[in-house]
């Protein structure tokens, strides 16, 4: 009867964040008017959805108890180029480089995108796994790069205009319901769920995050298996940059900027333990759907953008000090 | 004055379910050295951990010049004059010998309101310090930059500064070349003329007879005796080591022939100079190999160097007659070699994954389905096969194998080699920290793979459990191989005079 009781309040503090966040959400649905209603939901469906992928990417990094601060500089640069390839070409402010390029395939776009940002997911995983630099450290010099890069390439210049087979990837909606995106963000979820779960790839990263010592003895190849996940990663950030771009009908410089972080904060409400070896894609979901009805409702509610940002900061430290509760529960 | 500087009488202390001391008694004279002899688990630590208030003993008392003391922590055993050289020092490298020395206790001078750190006299006082024991290094050398054995002279250079009555030096020689052994017994002579008493924990025979004057031997945590060093032979001290009934029941040993050679080392030798040397040996078909020694003689450095897990200098390994190139663990694991590694929890369990992961994470190639997926039912097959096999005791599957006993994440990692099917596993202390019945099961299971023709090579350090399993008993010293036993002929005795060689 005691360790019932007990098991229930633990039940409560671990999952803390999310009830709290649902208990907002049945107030302001209750409290607002156009909270519950479809277009709202699409609109959450669609914010959720590039989120997502960029979660789903970076949670294969901390399950190998590493990082990726280069997350949000590579779905800048992903979005900023697929915006100067994709510009309609009677768009007056057309991007000058590529300004006398053909029309080219949205999707073979895509591909350049993906494989252009794998290119920096390459060195992420070489300097982590083969020099042994902290990923902290080693990703944190990449995302300067990478911003340095798109400056270059760029020249700051704000991209708009874009084709309209590109922005309707975004806009589009399946039967007129579901939005093209979050069908997108479904798929890859599906996919990632699949190599986490079926596959050696994805047992070899739960492997190296639960120790990763062990692990090599065990005769898995340990910098293989980093420079994969770094490297998927980093297509992730591609595919959801140029997703952004899409949605948003524009991109520049500062397109992604600091949403590693919340893809870093995300994860951690959906218990990707920061300790490594544990996390699931299930739990992203809920990390970032957290995350986005969090920041939905604080809108509906009328609160100061600058508050909001507070209350997102309190709501990473308590969820990672309950992470880590959790955590020291069990010794 | 007292007859003895150094007295502990009746220590005992108990472990959850172990008798770690019991009644230990230990003499030490004025101005002499003491030794202190047993075999590895024999409670000499313990009993120095007792002495410097590490551990809190249940029973027995400490006179230091005939006067009762208590003994809180080691900071408080520095005050009343006990110091400890440990096997393993712990200094801090980026700083300066003067500020190890003197750390948590540095000299001070006023600036203005303040106190601060005076340098110059830390410094001076340091090098008149290092003077008196005839070691003039720079005080302002990063220690870091320094060799393990003037590191250790810093060590008792900061004994002598608190004017240490007791020294107490654990393993002292472990890492050192003859000429710094000479160096180091120049400065534990020259502190005995002062009057100094030292504890001299070792397992070398030879650097006893030079340098010791009494010997205390323990044995499983009871108390042997006490002699001088004049009234004793080295046989004698082995005898007295060793001596006890082999208490424990191993399974009958695998009969059956031994057939073709396995494995061959050639002249396997560490990049480390006194880690491992020239270490050549063959393992056959259908054997149990023992490896004897104490500890600190790089049988796990040596075995862990065949899996791929350190880096050698030179030295060449065939498997069945064919020269394999091993560099990581992966090659060796393609080679046909299983490992159990001494530390099960640093480098053997996948702790926060589940039993299933944990067997089949070694031989996931075999259970893709079109070279993708992994078939779930195929895996759970393999790990309920196991789990009814080598009788784990667990929930299910999906249970973490961090909340399984020792013994059953022991069965849990063997399965995983079991399910690769390797020619040869390498055990290195399989039985540590496992109760008893698991151990036999444990020995159960070896002896049926060495019958079913593969070979294995056990890292034993406990005798009775090397003599009791190993068909063929390897002894190491110091880094290299220094005798071989066969099972049938293997004593104690044999093993440690091996053992005990340089």
């Amino acid at each position: 009867m005691d360790t019932k009781k007990t098991n229930i309040v633990d039940v409560l503090i671990n999952n803390g964040i999310v009830i709290l966040i649902l208990v907002m959400v049945l107030i302001v649905g209750i409290t607002k008017e156009n909270f519950f209603s479809m277009s709202n939901f699409s609109n959450i469906s669609i914010n959720v959805a590039c989120r997502f992928i960029i979660a789903i990417g970076v949670s294969g990094c901390l399950i190998t108890k590493g990082t990726d601060l280069s997350a949000g500089r590579s779905v800048g640069l992903a979005a900023c180029l697929a915006g100067t390839l994709l510009q309609r070409a009677d768009y007056s402010g057309r991007f000058e480089l590529t300004s006398n390029f053909p029309e080219l395939n949205v999707w073979l776009i895509l591909l350049v995108c993906v494989a252009f940002c794998c290119i920096f997911g390459l060195i992420n995983g070489v300097v982590v796994a083969y020099l042994s630099v902290p990923a902290f450290i080693g990703t944190l010099g990449m995302q300067m790069i990478i911003y340095g890069i798109n400056l270059v390439y760029t020249k700051s210049v704000p991209l708009g205009g874009y084709r309209t087979d590109y922005t309707v990837i975004a806009n589009g909606k399946l039967f007129g319901l579901f939005p093209y995106l979050f069908i997108i963000a479904i798929v890859i979820g599906a996919i990632m769920w699949f190599i986490y779960n079926y596959t050696r790839h994805g047992k070899y990263m739960y492997a190296i995050g639960g120790n990763e010592a062990a692990a090599e003895v065990a005769g898995v190849n340990v910098k293989k298996t980093k420079i994969i996940i770094y490297v998927s990663a980093a297509a992730l950030y591609a595919i959801a940059g140029f997703l952004l771009g899409a949605k948003s009908g524009g991109a520049g410089v500062n397109t992604g900027n600091g949403y590693e972080l919340e893809a870093i904060a995300a994860c951690t409400i959906g218990g990707v333990s920061v300790n490594g070896g544990i996390g699931r894609v299930s739990g992203v979901v809920i990390g970032v759907l957290v995350f986005e009805l969090l920041k939905t409702c604080l809108q509906f509610l009328g609160i100061d953008p600058n508050y909001q940002y507070i209350a997102q900061g309190i709501v990473i430290v308590v969820a990672i000090a309950l992470d880590i509760r959790k955590y020291i529960a069990k010794k | 004055m007292a007859e003895y500087r150094l007295e502990m009488r009746g220590v005992s202390k108990s472990f959850p379910g172990v008798k770690a001391l019991d009644k230990i008694n230990l003499n030490v004279r004025p101005g002499t050295v003491h030794a202190l002899m047993g075999e590895n688990g024999a409670g000499k630590s313990t009993l120095m951990k007792c002495l410097f208030g590490i551990y809190h003993m249940d029973e027995g008392e400490v006179y230091l010049d005939g006067e009762r003391v208590d003994i809180h922590n080691p900071d408080d055993a520095l005050q009343k004059g006990m110091a400890m050289v440990h096997q393993e020092l712990q200094p801090i490298p980026e700083r300066t010998v003067a500020e190890n020395m003197y750390a948590g206790r540095y000299p001070t001078k006023k600036f203005g309101p303040i106190q601060v750190v005076d340098h110059k006299k830390m410094f001076e006082e340091t090098a008149k310090w290092l003077d008196d024991v005839k070691m003039p290094y720079n005080p302002k050398a990063k220690l870091g930059t320094m060799s393990i054995a003037q590191m250790q002279s810093v060590e008792i250079a900061k004994a002598v500064s608190l004017q240490a009555r007791v020294v107490i030096l654990d393993e002292p020689t472990s890492s050192l070349t003859d000429n710094e052994v000479e160096a180091l017994f120049r400065i534990i002579r020259d502190l005995k003329s002062r009057g100094v008493s030292l504890v001299y924990i070792s397992h070398k025979m030879a650097e006893i007879r030079e340098i010791c004057d009494d010997i205390t031997i323990m044995r499983d945590g009871t108390y042997v005796g006490s002699w001088n060093m004049n009234d004793i032979t080295d046989e004698e001290i082995v005898k007295q080591m060793v001596g006890r009934e082999l208490t424990n029941i191993y399974p009958p040993k695998n009969d059956a022939a031994v057939g073709e050679v396995l494995l061959e080392v050639k002249g396997y030798s560490s990049i480390h100079e006194r880690s491992f040397q020239d270490c050549s040996f063959k393992l056959h078909r259908g054997e149990i190999l023992g490896f004897g020694g104490l500890v600190g003689a790089q049988r796990t450095e040596l075995m862990e160097a065949i899996f791929g897990m350190r880096h050698i200098n030179k030295g060449e390994i065939y498997i069945k007659g064919k020269r394999l190139n091993i560099r990581r663990p992966q090659d060796a694991i393609r080679g046909g070699i299983g490992m159990i590694t001494e530390d099960r929890r640093g480098t053997g369990i996948l702790g926060c994954l589940s039993i299933a992961d944990n067997v089949s994470i070694s031989s996931l190639d075999q259970y893709l389905e079109m070279g993708v997926k992994l078939d779930k039912g195929k895996i759970e097959q393999l790990v309920q096969d196991n789990v009814a096999k080598l009788s784990i005791k667990t929930p299910d599957s999906k249970t973490l194998i961090q909340s399984l006993s020792g013994g059953n994440q022991q069965k849990v990692l063997i399965s995983r080699w079991l399910a690769n099917n390797p020619d040869i596993l390498i055990m290195d202390e399989p039985t540590r920290g496992i109760d008893v019945g698991a151990k036999y099961e444990i020995y159960q299971i070896m002896i049926e793979l060495a019958q079913q023709g593969k070979g294995i090579i056990m890292i034993s350090s406990e005798m009775p459990e090397l003599i009791g399993v190993s068909n063929r008993i390897l002894v190491m010293c110091n880094g290299h191989i220094t005798g071989e036993v066969q099972g049938e002929e293997a004593t104690q005795e044999r093993i440690m005079s091996y053992a005990t060689q340089f």
